[in-house]
């Protein structure tokens, strides 16, 4: 009997908008499972780590980064058309990164203050997450994104069934592996009962207040928090800080921030 | 009669971030040679004003997730130099393992996935691991084990969170650190044992006249502190670095160019650091670098794969003896007093120095932002080197000169993240 032809594995993209390169190093630093992946999936177009660079389609496309050019902008339609999955990594990708912070700002005013020929650049006034312009199938969260939940997104895409990742909040995950709460025990202003786990609670059992790396929690009570916050001496300035960093695109933190921002004068 | 041939590459690959190279020649002349960098601007120089002095180690992280450490690194010792804050032995200590791990992930991903493949003809690690398995799982396991370190004092290996200014959240368990030890001697020895491999290896000719530039430390070898100091006889205070690099803005890159004044283009990054503080080196690195045949100081860049081998075994070397004499300090922070000030610090990020200055209001609050990455100060010698190889470009076919070009890129280990993004290739013939 002859042997089946084996079937051909499927195709991996790995994309970069506009990022630090974290979310997609995070692959690299799977190194116990990478050859692994590379047995699961032919990792067809990744940059980044290979000069062998395969055409579409897709079976499954990582996007890292956010949406700041007119040229990436226009790009994503075909991105989308040859992926049969897309699944965006990283806070950039799903929220529009620390570089949205231009979107709570003048941007013409900003540009200046870096460039002294800013007509030289192609840059759009906001930075914005990939599901803004096209339908995207999974969102994973984080900056960066958390290893173990990017080899669960793979293997449930592999197969055919969706990641099974937490969407609760870090406050939850404190109290689930016991540890004290940075708020209630050391006065330290702390995101963790509006943001989404997926770090294992790592900030306050390093004795530090949640900064919000994977965003909003599911149902974020964003308002119940705020009078916490002032209990423990975080000012209008510092609320509007903590709010204002990698998730800032998200809209529960980002209006947080809006609202808590000085009035410029 | 000139002949016209013309050559493309759509994307430079095995580099962080993405960007492109313009190519013109004119016989054997390098007409012009331009690296682009398409890098969407983050504008992050522009968004830190108004926030807090305590927020730039996390914040200026993000501008690169290769190296964030570093910029962790320059971001505290810029605040602190600003507000006349020194830290105790302890915390320089746990700060300089930090950095170790930083070398051991950024160096051994370019030594091995990145720029071995070069040399061997491959297009990735991956492709490689089916020819040279032991070398790819022995590699996986030495970046492991710089990952393990940088998570075990930062807290997780890409964007650390334990650093602050003035030192740590918390202080890493003594147990969790010197538990690591074994494992980073045993990386000190594999990677010695890679040497030979590394050093025989066919290395293109190419010989440059790059000013080299690094940090120097009156007795170690540099990561956070020391003099700026040059092979054609510059050494400065950090403090003095901006009366003497400049930075340009040129059309076709959204990364600001780094020059020296009235003299021009530079080189950072483990071949200058090498040539300027090889006496500062531990036995095991010493030995690696005799055995490797670089001669110092190198004029071959496409030799730097050597120096990141010999920067290996230092900061495995320096990280397993540190490890295994680790306490806990009592104290993981000095305390941050916010004032008004103007602050300066240069660290040497594994692609070379990184320089940041701030300028805080009485609240600590930043008035300005100024950030210098190592990219954008090897850029113009870059471009310098592809001018110099340009009649060995123009006589090999189009696919070899192709790869000829990105592999000398690649000799930088460019990061184009910290400064860009698109990085098309092209390389036209007249």
């Amino acid at each position: 009997m002859p042997t089946p032809k084996p079937k051909p594995k499927p195709k991996l993209a790995v994309i970069k908008l506009a990022s630090c390169d974290g979310c997609q190093l995070s692959l690299l630093d799977c190194e116990d499972e990478l050859l692994a992946v590379a047995g699961a999936l032919d990792i067809a177009y990744f940059p980044e780590a290979s000069s062998r660079l395969l055409k579409g389609p897709y079976d499954v496309t990582l996007v890292e980064g956010s949406v700041t050019t007119a040229a990436d902008r226009e790009r994503l339609a075909a991105l989308r058309r040859e992926s049969r999955l897309l699944i965006t990594i990283g806070a950039c990708a799903t929220s529009g990164g620390i570089q949205a912070l231009r979107n709570f700002q003048s941007y013409p005013e900003l540009a200046r203050s870096v460039y002294a020929h800013p007509e030289y650049l192609d840059s759009l006034a906001t930075s914005s997450g990939v599901a803004e312009h096209i339908p995207v199938d999974y969102e994973l969260r984080g900056c960066p994104v958390d290893k173990s939940q990017l080899l669960e997104v793979l293997i449930a895409a592999l197969h055919g069934r969706a990641p099974r990742l937490p969407r609760h909040s870090v406050c939850l995950e404190c109290k689930r592996r016991g540890v004290v709460c940075v708020t209630v025990a050391h006065g330290t202003p702390c995101l963790g009962p509006v943001t989404q786990t997926g770090c294992g609670a790592l900030c306050p059992r390093f004795s530090r207040g949640c900064f919000g790396c994977f965003g909003p929690s599911d149902t974020p009570r964003v308002q119940a928090l705020a009078p916490v916050l002032a209990s423990v001496g975080a000012t209008d300035t510092d609320v509007a800080r903590l709010y204002g960093t990698f998730n800032v695109g998200a809209p529960a933190f980002g209006d947080e921030h809006r609202v808590r921002l000085p009035v410029v004068e | 009669m000139t002949t016209t041939r013309t050559l493309s590459v759509e994307l430079l690959t095995r580099v962080e971030g993405e960007g492109s190279l313009h190519i013109v020649l004119r016989g054997d002349v390098a007409e012009s040679v331009e690296l682009r960098i398409f890098e969407p601007p983050r504008f992050f120089e522009g968004f830190l004003r108004g926030r807090s002095a305590l927020e730039t180690p996390d914040i200026t992280a993000r501008i690169c997730g290769i190296c964030p450490v570093a910029y962790q690194m320059s971001a505290c010792g810029a605040v602190e130099d600003a507000l006349g804050i020194t830290v105790s032995d302890e915390i320089r200590s746990l700060r300089r393992l930090l950095y170790a791990g930083e070398w051991l992930e950024s160096h051994l991903l370019h030594i091995f996935f990145l720029h071995a493949p070069d040399f061997l003809g491959y297009s990735d690690a991956l492709a490689m691991a089916g020819d040279h398995p032991e070398r790819v799982r022995a590699a996986l396991r030495m970046k492991k084990a710089g990952n393990a370190l940088v998570t075990a004092v930062g807290g997780r290996e890409i964007h650390p969170i334990n650093v602050k200014v003035g030192g740590f959240f918390r202080a890493p368990e003594r147990e969790a650190v010197r538990s690591l030890a074994p494992e980073l001697a045993w990386l000190r020895d594999e990677m010695a044992s890679c040497i030979d491999w590394l050093a025989s290896f066919e290395y293109p000719s190419l010989s440059t006249d790059h000013e080299l530039v690094a940090l120097r430390h009156e007795t170690d070898y540099p990561y956070c502190e020391g003099r700026v100091v040059s092979s054609r006889g510059l050494d400065i205070a950090v403090t003095e670095y901006e009366d003497v690099f400049e930075e340009q803005q040129v059309s076709r890159s959204t990364a600001l160019h780094s020059v020296i004044r009235e003299r021009g283009g530079y080189v950072c990054g483990p071949l200058a650091r090498l040539s300027l503080n090889q006496d500062h080196l531990r036995p095991a690195a010493r030995d690696a670098l005799k055995r490797s045949g670089l001669k110092l100081p190198c004029d071959n860049p496409f030799r730097s794969i050597l120096a990141r081998a010999v920067e290996v075994i230092q900061a495995a070397d320096e990280a397993a003896a540190l490890c295994a004499r680790y306490e806990p300090p009592a104290a993981c922070a000095v305390a941050v007093p916010l004032a008004a000030g103007v602050g300066r610090a240069a660290t040497e990020a594994p692609r070379g120095l990184l320089f940041h200055r701030y300028e805080l209001d009485d609240s600590g609050s930043l008035k300005s932002a100024k950030i210098v990455p190592p990219t954008s100060q090897n850029q113009k010698s870059i471009e310098d080197d592809l001018r110099v190889l340009a009649p060995e470009l123009a006589r090999l076919p189009e696919a070899e000169a192709r790869v000829l070009a990105e592999h000398a890129i690649r000799n930088y280990d460019p990061c184009i993240s910290c400064s860009t993004h698109f990085l098309e290739l092209r390389i036209e013939r007249q």
